[in-house]
């Protein structure tokens, strides 16, 4: 059976890992490439690193970043922020990103996720979904919860799969920073509707928030920053809780 | 040396950055002659099964391959082309291996492509050696080699059981992708190369 997964994400500005609250605000909490290596021997699944920076110079930097991460890391890693061609995707695949996100970029061009879904395999496309929930409909956002959209979570995760993602990261923005636990009703009724992994992100505050997420919000994968970031939830105290819980995970050795 | 194939099958930054970090030499070659010289030769591959035979074919490396003596290894698509034949795209591969590729057929609760740590069983042999019975090790596919006498590790997704480790001679293949396994990969790659 497939195991459920951790996966640390690293926000990246300047070859810095930095972590902000609900976007706004940024604290620099290490290297981007010696946290990525002490995770993954901790024992994280996967990781993923966003590009949050905005300038062109910080783009090329990132780049490199993601070579020198490909070098230092033993596991998968899926990188995001900025991507809007095919080009971008590619230039990544090739400094040795696994995986790479997309998101607002795919809200204004939804071709661009069957452009690289074709090219390279749905494998390598992770579509990055930030939604909250207004008036009772979880509305689409871009720029870090800032612009709302017209799409709808739903309706637009099911595209993006038909369009050829291989894996939805929905982040809720109700949730995120608040360390309150995940929109585990929406994770429930993605993973419902979709045949492709379902990513939860956003509101893990305790181990028991992540047991919960990947059980009663049933998703494939458990997504978090600050609380590993500031060492609150140590990997393998919660990989012993999960297995407790009867969630099948790896093993750390 | 090692040998890794250079024939345009999809990234293989993974499989060189792997070798760096293990500290051993190797070469990124498409040249007959190199690939027969070296101690031991690695052939990665992504992506579709029928364009990275084609691709082999073009470069001329199947009879060097299939001749090869020293210890060979196969990655994801680089172990499928090492089997009888592949379903994907319908292409006849190396015939090395005594079995062939499918595609997971759809069922409920299964998620096709398998991708994720999944765990081997029934491993045997020296590729093996050191590992507890069970390990994760990290998958990305959506066609599997079946079972056969060349099976040295499984693995199941769903009801299939498929092979996730092959072995016949000196060739070796694995499903998994040993260089995005961890220490556990680590491992394997350093039992390869101690062959």
């Amino acid at each position: 059976m497939v195991a459920k997964r951790i996966i640390p994400c690293l926000d990246v500005k300047g070859g810095q890992v930095v972590k902000g609250i609900n976007f706004e605000g940024l604290r620099e909490v290490g290297d981007a490439v010696e946290m990525g290596v002490r995770y993954s021997e901790e024992g994280a699944d996967e990781l993923v690193y966003l590009d949050i920076s905005a300038s062109k110079e910080d783009r090329s930097t990132f780049t490199e970043l993601v070579e020198r991460i490909a070098l230092g890391i033993n596991i998968p890693f899926t990188v995001g922020g900025g991507i809007s061609s095919l080009d971008d995707a590619a230039r990544l695949l090739d400094r040795g990103a696994d995986k790479i996100s997309v998101n607002s970029a795919a809200i204004a061009s939804p071709r661009l996720i069957s452009d690289i879904a074709d090219r390279y395999g749905s494998q390598f496309v992770v579509c990055a979904i930030d939604a909250k929930c207004l008036n009772g409909i979880w509305r689409v956002t871009t720029h870090g919860g800032s612009r709302l959209t017209e799409r709808e979570l739903f309706s637009w995760a099911k595209e993006a799969q038909e369009r050829g993602a291989g894996e939805i990261l929905f982040t809720s923005m109700d949730h995120d920073g608040t360390k309150a636990g995940y929109a585990c009703e929406q994770y429930a009724m993605l993973e419902e509707m979709l045949s492709i992994p379902v990513i939860a992100s956003g509101g893990a505050g305790s181990v028991a928030d992540i047991v919960d997420v990947l059980t009663r919000g049933r998703a494939d994968a458990a997504l978090a920053a600050s609380i590993f970031h500031y060492d609150e939830i140590s990997i393998p105290a919660l990989k012993g809780a999960l297995t407790a819980a009867g969630v099948p995970v790896r093993a750390v050795l | 040396m090692i040998a890794i194939v250079d024939y345009e099958a999809g990234n293989i930054k993974s499989v060189t950055n792997a070798l760096e970090r293990l500290d051993v030499e190797f070469t990124l070659t498409a040249d007959p002659d190199a690939i027969r010289k070296a101690d031991k030769v690695v052939l990665p591959g992504v992506g579709n099964a029928a364009a990275a035979m084609a691709s082999l074919r073009a470069k001329g490396l199947e009879p060097v391959i299939r001749s090869l003596r020293q210890p060979v290894l196969g990655i994801c698509v680089g172990m499928q082309l090492m089997c009888r034949r592949s379903e994907e795209g319908g292409v006849a591969c190396m015939d090395i291996f005594d079995c062939e590729v499918k595609r997971f057929a759809p069922e409920p609760g299964i998620k096709v492509p398998h991708m994720g740590w999944n765990t081997l069983g029934n491993i045997s042999g020296k590729l093996f050696k050191g590992l507890p019975a069970s390990p994760y090790v990290y998958f990305v596919h959506s066609y599997y080699a079946g079972l056969c006498p060349d099976t040295v590790a499984t693995c199941r997704h769903g009801s299939t059981m498929f092979s996730a480790a092959l072995k016949y001679e000196n060739f070796y293949g694995t499903q998994f992708h040993p260089e995005k396994s961890g220490t556990i990969g680590e491992t394997i790659l350093k039992n390869f190369i101690a062959l």
